[in-house]
């Protein structure tokens, strides 16, 4: 049973514009470091940050042109998890719909877009994405 | 918000090696793109992307990359980088890049490896 406590938490509303990703990333560093992560896993804690903002802007449908993030750092007394929350109020997706992008499909491929959750999964402990015609959650973690 | 890109060139005798400062994200990509086509329309079959200056990318801007080495599989030409930060070269093991582009871990190795 996890008995984690939030020791910090951080929310951003951003909205869906060229670079804001780039302010997301900077958040998720700053509680990473707060966290004393590694620098290779504060990289890749951003990089995946980045990524799932991006597929927020790029695919999300959302009318209201705004991403919604939530920063928590979780643990017992010392900062153990940071996990992430990216939601949006789009038209969601079907998760069966989706293809594992290889690179061999995609350099034959005339688009050689759609590496963002396999990008993230692999740069992140767990990711569990929710997604529906409300909109589309994914939350993510990293442990210490 | 962000600076653009900033790529600069350094053409040697036998390969080219292209400079990136900056976030990789579309429009760096294609800022990237447009110096290798260049290059390629140019003749040149041989390019080392040193990513000393680069600290973060976007899967869009690595798509533009796999373009660039799809161009140069067309062309049987070779591309490479070199100086990775630890997480753009597991990002680029994650996605397979390495299958097609060898990752050098500085440009020395790289230009000897592939300039030789």
């Amino acid at each position: 049973m996890d008995n984690s406590s939030i020791l910090r938490e951080v929310t951003l509303t951003l909205p869906m514009v060229s670079d804001m990703e780039i302010a997301a990333s900077t958040t998720a560093a700053a509680l990473a470091e707060f966290m004393q992560m590694t620098p290779d896993k504060i990289d890749e804690v951003r990089m995946a940050v980045v990524e799932a903002c991006i597929n927020a802007f790029e695919h999300s449908g959302a009318e209201d042109r705004k991403v919604y993030i939530r920063f928590a750092v979780l643990g017992e007394a010392e900062p153990e998890r940071l996990e992430i929350t990216i939601r949006d109020k789009g038209t969601g997706f079907s998760q069966d719909a989706l293809e594992e992008p290889s690179i061999e499909q995609k350099l034959k491929a005339e688009s050689k877009r759609g590496w963002g959750l396999k990008i993230i999964r692999g740069l992140m402990d767990e990711v569990a994405i929710d997604s529906a015609s409300e909109g589309t959650t994914v939350v993510m973690s990293k442990l210490r | 918000m962000t600076e653009n890109l900033r790529v600069t060139l350094d053409r040697r005798d036998d390969l080219a090696v292209i400079y990136t400062e900056g976030y990789i994200n579309n429009q760096g990509g294609e800022e990237i793109a447009r110096v290798a086509y260049d290059l390629i329309g140019d003749g040149e079959k041989t390019l080392l992307l040193n990513l000393k200056g680069t600290k973060i990318v976007n899967s869009i801007g690595i798509s533009i990359l796999i373009e660039i080495i799809e161009k140069m599989l067309e062309i049987d030409g070779r591309l490479a980088f070199c100086c990775l930060t630890p997480t753009i070269e597991k990002t680029f093991h994650i996605m397979g890049l390495t299958q097609y582009a060898t990752i050098f871990p500085d440009e020395e190795t790289g230009v000897g490896e592939m300039g030789g």
